[in-house]
C-alpha cells in the first residue's frame, strides 16, 4: 500500500476516489504469535504498532471483539492535554502529547491533532489557589501550563462572559497551549494502518473466551471464538471490560467500570476556538471540526457495562453549559452516548506486569484515556518487550495499591467525575 | 434512570433517591492488626466488577435513609432483586468466566 500524499490523492481523484485500497487487511488468526494484544482500541493498536516498529521483529496480533476503535476510542470528547498535578503522570501524559505533535507525520495518516489550548476556569478562590499549585508543578517539570486574568481569559475565548456578578464569576484560568484535540477515530484507523503495514494482524470480531495457563503458571494461550491462538505474551488494553479478562486468569483487580457519557450539538459555526473547562460548574466543551459542539458528562454513580447512562446526568451537563454559556440554550443536541470507563481509586492507569507471568495489563485510564493513547501504547510496548516497566510506566504498576504509593489524582482531577 | 424498590419503604422509587454505595458484602477484617498489606489492598481497593449480576449496596438517601443490598445485571442495569441488611437471597450468578 503507497503513502498518503498529494500525488495518491490526485491519481485518485483521477479515478473518483473509487480505487482506494483497503487501509488494513483483514487476516484469519494464525495457531500462534510472539505478542497478542487484546483490545483494538487506540491504545491496544499503538501498543502494537510501537511494538512492531521499536521492537521487532515480532508476530503480533490484535484481537477485537467488535470492530476497532468502537469502545472509548469512538466514544470519548478527544481532548488532549498533560496538564495533571503529581510528576508521575504530568511525565506520563506530557510522553503523550510529544508524540501527538508528530503523529500525522509518524503514521502517514491525518490525526487531525489541533492544539488549540485547553483552559480550565477559576470560579473561586480556592479554584485559584489549586490552578496556580498545578501550574507551578508543572512549570517545575518543564511543562507548560500558564495563568491567565478574566481579561486575557477572554481575550484567547471570546465567547467567555467575565461579568464578576454571575453566579459563577470567572476569576481567571488555567491555559496549556499546547493541548486541543484530535480526531478519535483517525487515531484508531491511523495506528491500524500504520500497525497492519508492520505486519501486525488486526483481527476484529474476535472476543477472547478464556486465557489459558501452563503448569508453570505462565500465560500459553488465548482461547477466543475465531479459535485458540497461542501466546506467550498477552497485553490486555481491555478498558472497561479489563476485570473480565483479568478474571479469565484468576486474577482480581483494583477496578470498577462506570458508565460515561457525552453529547454532540447540531453543527454551528466556529465559535469556539479552545477547549474550556469548569470543575465548578463541571462542564467541558470544545468545538469539533465538523462545527459541533463536544459536551462531556459525567460518570454515573453505579458500575456498569451497559454503555448507557441515566439520562439526567446527561442533562445536568447541559445545564452546566448552559450556566457557562447562555448563548447555547437553543442549540439542539444531536447526538448523546456512553462508553465504560475503568476508574481505579487515584484516579490513575494501572500499567505493567500482572502476577501471572506473560500477562501485562493496560486499563484504569478512567475518564481520561483518550489523550495518553500514543503514550500509553509506548510504553506499555516497552514494558512488554523488556519484560519489564518502562521507566514512565514504573510509577503506575499493580503493586501500588498493597505498597500504598498511590498517584493521587482522584484529588486533583480537572474535573471530577 | 433506574427505577430503585426499596424494601423497606416497599415502594419503586426513581434513582434520585438514592445514593450508590459500592459492591455489598465485603466484610472488615476482624482482627486489623494481623491483617498483611496484600489483604488490606483486597479489601480496601480490588472489587469483583461483575459484568453480570452484581451484589452492592444502596442507601435510600431522600427516603427512609436506610442501606440495603440489591442484585443488579450491569450487563442491562436491570435489578433482580433488592433485599434488607443481614439477608443474602440466594441468587444463581452466572458468572462469565468460570474461574
Amino acid at each position: 500500500m503507497s503513502d498518503f500524499s498529494l500525488l495518491t490523492l490526485l491519481q485518485h481523484t483521477l479515478s473518483n476516489h473509487r480505487k482506494w485500497p483497503k487501509q488494513w487487511r483483514s487476516p484469519a488468526p494464525k495457531a500462534s504469535y510472539d505478542v497478542v494484544i487484546i483490545g483494538g482500541g487506540g491504545h491496544g493498536l499503538a501498543t502494537a504498532y510501537y511494538l512492531a516498529k521499536n521492537h521487532g521483529p515480532l508476530r503480533i496480533a490484535v484481537l477485537e471483539k467488535g470492530w476497532i476503535g468502537g469502545g472509548n476510542t469512538g466514544r470519548n470528547t478527544t481532548i488532549i492535554r498533560s496538564n495533571y498535578l503529581w510528576e508521575a503522570s504530568a511525565n506520563l501524559y506530557d510522553h503523550a502529547l510529544k508524540l501527538w505533535a508528530n503523529l500525522s507525520s509518524e503514521l502517514n495518516y491525518n490525526v487531525m491533532f489541533s492544539p488549540r489550548g485547553v483552559m480550565m476556569l477559576a470560579h473561586s478562590i480556592h479554584d485559584e489557589q489549586i490552578f496556580n499549585r498545578h501550574i507551578r508543578a508543572n512549570q517545575l517539570l518543564g511543562i507548560d501550563n500558564e495563568w491567565l486574568t478574566p481579561q486575557e481569559a477572554k481575550q484567547f475565548c471570546p465567547v467567555l462572559d467575565i461579568d464578576q456578578n454571575r453566579r459563577y464569576p470567572i476569576r481567571g484560568a488555567a491555559l496549556q497551549r499546547r493541548g486541543g484535540v484530535a480526531r478519535h477515530d483517525a487515531v484508531a484507523w491511523g495506528y491500524a494502518r500504520a500497525a497492519d503495514r508492520l505486519g501486525v494482524d488486526i483481527i476484529q470480531n474476535c472476543e477472547v473466551i478464556d486465557i489459558e495457563k501452563g503448569t508453570d503458571g505462565a500465560v500459553r494461550a488465548v482461547e477466543t471464538n475465531r479459535g485458540r491462538i497461542e501466546s506467550e505474551r498477552i497485553g490486555a488494553v481491555a478498558a472497561g471490560n479489563t476485570s473480565v479478562i483479568m478474571g479469565m486468569a484468576g486474577l482480581r483487580i483494583p477496578l470498577e467500570t462506570y458508565p460515561l457519557q457525552a453529547l454532540v450539538s447540531e453543527p454551528v459555526k466556529p465559535i469556539f476556538p479552545c477547549v474550556v473547562m469548569s470543575n465548578t460548574v463541571h462542564a467541558y466543551i470544545s468545538q469539533s471540526s465538523k462545527g459541533e459542539l463536544v459536551i462531556g458528562a459525567s460518570t454515573d454513580q453505579y458500575v456498569s457495562y451497559s454503555q448507557t447512562g441515566g439520562l439526567h446526568i446527561a442533562s445536568h451537563a447541559l445545564e452546566a453549559v448552559n450556566e457557562m454559556f447562555p448563548m447555547f440554550r437553543r442549540l439542539r443536541m444531536l447526538r448523546s452516548w456512553g462508553g465504560r470507563v475503568d476508574v481505579t481509586v487515584d484516579r490513575s492507569p494501572i500499567i505493567g506486569k500482572t502476577p501471572v507471568p506473560g500477562l501485562f495489563v493496560n486499563c484504569g485510564w478512567g475518564t481520561g484515556g483518550f489523550k495518553a493513547t500514543p503514550g500509553s501504547g509506548h510504553v506499555f510496548a516497552a514494558t512488554i518487550a523488556n519484560d519489564e516497566p518502562h521507566h514512565l510506566a514504573a510509577p503506575f504498576a499493580l503493586s501500588r495499591f498493597v505498597s500504598g504509593a498511590f498517584i493521587d489524582e482522584a484529588a486533583a482531577a480537572a474535573v471530577s467525575h | 434512570m433506574l427505577l430503585i424498590t426499596c424494601p423497606y419503604c416497599e415502594e419503586s422509587r426513581p434513582e434520585l433517591e438514592f445514593h450508590y454505595e459500592g459492591e455489598a458484602h465485603i466484610a472488615r477484617p476482624l482482627n486489623p492488626t494481623t491483617v498483611s498489606d496484600e489483604e488490606w489492598a483486597e479489601f480496601l481497593y480490588v472489587r469483583s466488577n461483575s459484568r453480570g449480576p452484581h451484589r452492592e449496596r444502596w442507601r435510600h438517601l431522600h427516603g427512609c435513609g436506610r442501606f440495603f443490598n440489591a442484585i443488579r445485571d450491569t450487563r442491562t442495569d436491570k435489578f433482580i432483586i433488592t433485599y434488607r441488611q443481614g439477608e443474602f437471597p440466594e441468587h444463581e450468578i452466572v458468572e462469565e468466566t468460570p474461574k
